[in-house]
Order: structure tokens, then C-alpha cells, then sequence
């Protein structure tokens, strides 16, 4: 039944919807289809302790991963400085930086090898930082807090940023004058608040953030509590009830959840 | 003779049945077969499913929702503390059934329960090292839920985090007590910042600074959220653990009682519980609970549970005529509307009269309310509301901070209970002398939301290591209030 619903209000939603959907669902990490065998497994978890916690630990591994990307490199600060460790936690998750009063960034190949030419320069100060793409989440952030001139930071379609990143953001307050918040899906209103303690913020990027229900409203007051920044990647208009489009969204909506139901 | 035998079997009079139809033209017979067998195959299908390991079937019939006969903690009060102790106790364990914890609540729709009913705040901004601590590991706790209370097969927690921090205000005559605090907090780890009037006034324009001498702004891990999805995510993850879960009210204990003699010749009668009894809601069927440790959290009614024991009915002078200093009390919440108030950067702000007020939402919600004076408690024997005390108490506190809210409407407003520790307003966690085995964890008077990850790990290494572990929470023992020693904490909202 709840296939046939879906298929339905599919059917009802306009090509344009839709592909806002897809995108939305390329997007977001968890939201891809499981396979069969996934489901299986997720069937038999229904009735079996062995298969839940397997697949609890399958998942307690994963988290592991992502924290072991992140964590303090301790021992680079100790005995390399801070930069020098910051910029070595930059390449190790395939991000790029600059130093300030240099013009070339430093960034790893293709297959993630990268020169240690930046550790001749340990008094050298991070002044952008591109982590597009790249694992970074709250823990990760310590390594670059004594980056005090960080002036541009993009955390563009990073799947572990979320409201507590940004809260943490506040270490860059009086540096940080760029930042692209753009395709990140975690992001919330609630994590946007926090960024009212970056004064010196100029240009903020926040298009394709999949869990702001309203981004027009969201932008006005953004730019309310921030008056000197430029508030970019979203219109006015976005998630405004147009009279027309209300019974699409709410068809988007129920596709959605039907979605979920069906995965389950 | 075989012919004979084959009708009278239905299964093959089913089986013959094409035939017959060929001869005869209709097919009634036929219909029926193929509705039989799939009723029936139905009906094999559902045992079958009932039958497989995980599911509730039992060949006797039982009252629903009854307790287990025994378990090895009972914690009464299934808010969010009692359900945080269950996680933790379960977390700590690690074998599955290595423990059997029970959590009691006799509110299944939680329509009392202060849980819901409050803010959903959180703070770092204490006088008291260890209230600091305790929000300080709850906010770490916030921040990775998804690693602690991940449930296969369910979507992740969604606490809808505000990260907007506390404002604290302070007048001239309590500006030094907030630097000191101040110092507190930023020698604990919390992130906090102080502002001059000046800075204030450029930060938060839309706000009087009239009468503040000094503001202390929280920068990071503070804010507010929804208490519901605290409560239900550690509900969820403590059930799949395998916790017991049961909803009933207690009303009484079972105990055996040993008399021991203290060093100034004193009797005392200790009681060992043995025995809880759980009496089913909207019945006077109970289940007797044979149990070796309880915790009470239930609240802003543990001091119920405790006189139960006989806590505090003893004569006066004596250990058991100490009472649980802990009591309900009413807090009024108005939700206001004012579409010209300030926008996204509004802070939990706290005004030294006493008056918090936070966004609700993006349409122009605020939250606001504040305590009550000392003799001006409200009656607690209902949630109803007193609006007069926001037209005479509230409101021109508020538009006197705040000059947007002239113009104010209050569209709606609840009331909760505080669990108030009527002694030093801070939460009593420890063993009682005279209970060896009744655990309390309560007090909290209005921090056990925020407090409540921490709180729950504390109790359960009290509870299985025999001490304090992770945070030293010694200065929050009962033994305080029997020795009459309060620690007494300044910023109380």
C-alpha cells in the first residue's frame, strides 16, 4: 500500500520536485536506498539479537572511523607546533589550505599523497582553509582553534558538519570573514544561531541546506543578526507557501515519509 | 468402499473439486477451497510470527504491562533522569541480561511530568564546580547522542539544538559574584564570556542595558531543545538494551529492618528493601517487585517515596526524622507573541529580577516566566495557570529589559513542577543510612533536564563501581543534609 502511495503522489509531483528530491537524496549521507541484503539484515534484527548487534557494531565501526579521522593530533602540537599540526590534519582529510602572505595552496594529489613541504614553515599562520567534501566534524575543529587568522573557511557538502561545528566556530570570531556552509545536510537553524558570535563575518554561503524548512526567512535573519555579512545561495522568496505550490510540498512531504516507511 | 472414505476426508473431496466443476458449471466449492487455505495459511503465518524468538506471545494469558517478578534495580520515576540511569546502568553492564532493570512510571502519557514541562535548557553558567561538570559532560553527551543512543533500524536523534547561549544579567550589587563565577566556570572548561554594558548594547541592540553593570554571555554548548526527544531517545535506546519498562504507580516497599546503634548510643532501625510494590494504573491489582537496589528519581514526588520508608516521620533530632527536603513546586511558562521582538540572536537571557525569556521558533515566539518569591508559592495540587502573575510580576520586568515586549500578546501557558530541594536547591545524589539500599537521585530543582546524561552515569557508577568515577559528585551526598551543611548554589533560575 504504501508503495502504491507513493508511487501516486510521485506521479503528482512535477518533474522539478522531483529532481529537488534526488539531488536532496544524492545529498544527505543516510538517506540512500539499503540493498536487499541491508534489508534482510534489518529484517532479521526484527527477531535476532546475533544480527542486531552485528549490525550495531557495523555501525559503532563506522562512527570509530570518523572519529579516528578526527581526533587531536597531540603529538604533531607537541613537537611540531600548532600550525604545523593543523595544516598536517588539513591534508590528511584531503582538504587544501593557504598561509597567510603566500599565494600557493597546499593540497594533497588525486590519490591523497601529499609534500611535507609545509612543515619548514611552522611559524606560518592558516589563513584559508577549503575542506569541501572532507569528514571534519566538532572534535576535528580543535586542531585549527589556534588558527586565529583563519579568514575563509568552506566546509561545502561535508556530511559529519552539524549545529555543534558551527557553535564551536566561535574560537575564529575575531578572524573569520568568509565561510561556506553550502550543501551541508546537518545543518540547522538552531546551528545558525551560533554564528552571531563571528562579528567580523562578511560573505556566508548557506544554498542547498536540505533541513532549513524556510531559507528566505532564514536569510532576513541572518542578515538581521549579522548586518555586515552578505547573506548568499538562498532568495527571499524559497519556502514561501506559494497558493499553488502548497500541495506539492505536501506531496513532497508524504513521498518522503513514505519513503522512510518503506525502508524500514 | 474408497470412494466412500475419500468424501468423507475434506481435503480430498477439496482435491476432487476441479473435476466436479467440470461436470457441474459452478465453482462455489472451488472458492471456498482456495479461501480456506489461505485463512488458514494466514493463520499459520501469524503463529509462526508469534512464535519466533523477540515477540510477546505466551501460551498463558497474563495482564498486560505487568511488571517482572524480580530485577536487580528498580528505578522509580521513568523521567528523564530514571531513564538515563537505566542507559547508563545497561551501557556500564555490557552483557545483555547481565543486569534486569526496571523503570516505573505512572504517567504513561507523561502529561505531569516535569521532563516535558520544562524549557529544555541547558547552561554552564553555575557558582558550583560541580553543576558545571555535570552540564559541561551533558553537553558532550548532547553533542555525540547519535554515537551513545543509536538504535538499529531507527532513525537518528534529533534533540533540534538551539545553539543560542545563556545571557546572564547582573546589577551593580551582584556584579562581583558573577566574576567569580566567571573564574568558576572558565577554570572548569566552560566557554563563557563577560560583557560591559557598552558591548552589550552593540551585541543586542534591541536590549534596555539600564541598571546592568556587568552581562556574562555563554559562547558554546549552551542553549535550549527539546526535552521530548531526550526523553524518548534515551527511552528507546535503554528499552532495546533490554530494560524493563513498566507503567504503574509505587506505593509502597517491603522491608526487612535490622537495628544498629551509632557511636553516640543512638538506635536506629536501617531497612533493606526486598520488596516493591507496583500497582498497576487504574486497577488495585500490584505486583510485589523483589529488587536489591532502588534508585528514586521520581521528582518532584521522591519525597513521597521516601516518607514511604518512613523518612522524616521519626522524632525530631533523630536521623529518620530528617525528611527528603525535596517538594513540588509550581512554575508558570507563558509563550508570548510579539512579531516586532529581537530575531535569531536572542539569548536565553536571564534578568537579575529573576525573568528568563528565549526564542520559540522563527514566527516571533518567546518563552518567558520566572520564580516565584519564597511566600508566594503557588498551590500545587493542580497544573493550572495564574495569568494575573504574568500581568502583575512578569511582564513589566520584561518590557522594562526588553522594549519590543509593550507590545507583547501571550497566546498560551503551562505550568510544571520544579523538584525542588528546599535545602541548598541542589541535587541529592547517594545512599540514605538508614535505606542501604535506596539509591536518590532528585533535587535538582530544575537542572535535572540538563544535568539528567551526567546524573544517570553517576548513579550507575555509584551503583556498580561503589563510587564516583567520571565526575566527583561526593559534595551532592545526602550525608549534607543530615549534618545540616548546605553548598549552596547562587544562580538559580
Amino acid at each position: 500500500m504504501a508503495a502504491s502511495l507513493l508511487s501516486q503522489a510521485m506521479r503528482r509531483c512535477s518533474a522539478h520536485v522531483c529532481a529537488a528530491v534526488a539531488v536532496r537524496r544524492a545529498l544527505s549521507s543516510g538517506a540512500a536506498a539499503p540493498s536487499v541484503f541491508t534489508r534482510f539484515l534489518l529484517k532479521l534484527s526484527h527477531y535476532f539479537y546475533d544480527v542486531e548487534n552485528i549490525l550495531d557494531w557495523n555501525g559503532w565501526l563506522r562512527t570509530q572511523a570518523i572519529i579516528r579521522k578526527n581526533r587531536l593530533f597531540g603529538y604533531a602540537q607537541k613537537n611540531f607546533g600548532n600550525n604545523v599540526a593543523a595544516a598536517y590534519y588539513i591534508l590528511t582529510l584531503r582538504g587544501s589550505f593557504r598561509f597567510a602572505g603566500q599565494s600557493e595552496w597546499f593540497r594533497p594529489d588525486s590519490r591523497g599523497r601529499f609534500s611535507y613541504d609545509f612543515m619548514s614553515t611552522p611559524d606560518a599562520q592558516i589563513e584559508e582553509v577549503d575542506l569541501s567534501g572532507t569528514l571534519i566534524n566538532h572534535n576535528g575543529l580543535e586542531n585549527l582553534v589556534k588558527q586565529n587568522k583563519l579568514r575563509t573557511l568552506s566546509v561545502r557538502g561535508c556530511p559529519e558538519v552539524d549545529d555543534w561545528f558551527l557553535a564551536h566556530l566561535h574560537v575564529f570570531g575575531e578572524s573569520l570573514v568568509e565561510l561556506d556552509l553550502s550543501h551541508c545536510s546537518r545543518i540547522t537553524v538552531g546551528g545558525l544561531a551560533a554564528l552571531q558570535n563571528l562579528r567580523k563575518l562578511e560573505r556566508l554561503d548557506i544554498s542547498g541546506l536540505p533541513r532549513l524548512q524556510n531559507p528566505g526567512l532564514v536569510r532576513i535573519l541572518l542578515e538581521e543578526m549579522l548586518p555586515h555579512c552578505q547573506v548568499s545561495g538562498v532568495e527571499y522568496e524559497q519556502g514561501l507557501i506559494q497558493p499553488d505550490s502548497q500541495e506539492q510540498t505536501e506531496d513532497h512531504h508524504e513521498a518522503s515519509t513514505h519513503t522512510g516507511l518503506r525502508h524500514l | 468402499m474408497w470412494r466412500k472414505m475419500f468424501t468423507s476426508v475434506p481435503a480430498f473431496r477439496a482435491l476432487k473439486a476441479p473435476c466436479r466443476s467440470f461436470k457441474s458449471s459452478s465453482r462455489g466449492p472451488d472458492k471456498d477451497f482456495f479461501k480456506d487455505l489461505d485463512a488458514q495459511l494466514r493463520a499459520f503465518r501469524d503463529k509462526a510470527a508469534a512464535a519466533m524468538p523477540g515477540s510477546d506471545w505466551s501460551p498463558i494469558e497474563l495482564t498486560p504491562g505487568l511488571p517482572p517478578e524480580r530485577a536487580d534495580v528498580v528505578i522509580v520515576g521513568g523521567g528523564v533522569v530514571g531513564w538515563s540511569i537505566a542507559y547508563w546502568l545497561k551501557m556500564k553492564a555490557r552483557v545483555r541480561d547481565g543486569l534486569r532493570v526496571l523503570v516505573v512510571e505512572k504517567d504513561p502519557t507523561y502529561s505531569q511530568a516535569s521532563t516535558v514541562l520544562s524549557c529544555g535548557g541547558i547552561r554552564q553558567q553555575f557558582s558550583l564546580k560541580e553543576n558545571i561538570m555535570l552540564s559541561l559532560f551533558s553537553a558532550h553527551f548532547m553533542k555525540n547522542i547519535n554515537n551513545h543512543l543509536w538504535v538499529v533500524n531507527e532513525d537518528p536523534v534529533d534533540l533540534q539544538f538551539n545553539h543560542s547561549g545563556y545571557l546572564f544579567l547582573a546589577s551593580e550589587k551582584s556584579a562581583h559574584i558573577m566574576e567569580e563565577n566567571y573564574r568558576t566556570q572558565r577554570y572548569v572548561g566552560a566557554k563563557v564570556a563577560l560583557l560591559s554594558p557598552s558591548q552589550l548594547k552593540e551585541r543586542f541592540p534591541w536590549m534596555n542595558t539600564e541598571g546592568v553593570a556587568l552581562a556574562s554571555l555563554g559562547l558554546e554548548n549552551e542553549g535550549w531543545f527539546d526535552p521530548w526527544s531526550l526523553l524518548n531517545a534515551l527511552r528507546r535506546k535503554a528499552v532495546s538494551m533490554g530494560v524493563y519498562q513498566c507503567f504503574g504507580e509505587v506505593t509502597g516497599f517491603k522491608c526487612a529492618a535490622n537495628l544498629a546503634e551509632t557511636t553516640d548510643g543512638e538506635v536506629l532501625n536501617v531497612q533493606r528493601i526486598k520488596y516493591v510494590n507496583v500497582r498497576m494504573p487504574n486497577s488495585l491489582e500490584y505486583q510485589p517487585v523483589e529488587c536489591a537496589v532502588v534508585v528514586n528519581a521520581a521528582g518532584a514526588n521522591s519525597g513521597k517515596i521516601a516518607s514511604m520508608l518512613g523518612i522524616g516521620l521519626g522524632p525530631k533530632e533523630s536521623v529518620s526524622g530528617v525528611p527528603l527536603p525535596v517538594e513540588p513546586r509550581k512554575r508558570f511558562v507563558y509563550v508570548v507573541h510579539c512579531p516586532d521582538g529581537p530575531g535569531l540572536d536572542t539569548p536565553f537571557l536571564i534578568d537579575y529580577s529573576g525573568v528568563y525569556c528565549r526564542r520559540e521558533g522563527l514566527g516571533g515566539n518567546y518563552i518567558t516566566g520566572m520564580s516565584p518569591e519564597e511566600t508566594e508559592e503557588p498551590d500545587i495540587s493542580n497544573l493550572d495557570v495564574d495569568h494575573e502573575f504574568f500581568q502583575e510580576k512578569v511582564w513589566h520586568h520584561l518590557a522594562n529589559r526588553i522594549p519590543a515586549f509593550e507590545q507583547l500578546k501571550v497566546s498560551s501557558a503551562w505550568a510544571g513542577f520544579y523538584d525542588y530541594n528546599t535545602f541548598d536547591q541542589n541535587g541529592i545524589i547517594g545512599l540514605h543510612p538508614l535505606v542501604p539500599n535506596m539509591y536518590f537521585a532528585t533535587g535538582f530543582s530544575g537542572h535535572g533536564l540538563q544535568q539528567s546524561p551526567a546524573v544517570g552515569l553517576a548513579v550507575a557508577e555509584l551503583i556498580l563501581d561503589g563510587g564516583f568515577k567520571t565526575i566527583d559528585l561526593s559534595a551532592f551526598d545526602l550525608k549534607r543534609i543530615l549534618l545540616q551543611e548546605p553548598i549552596l548554589e547562587s544562580n538559580i533560575v
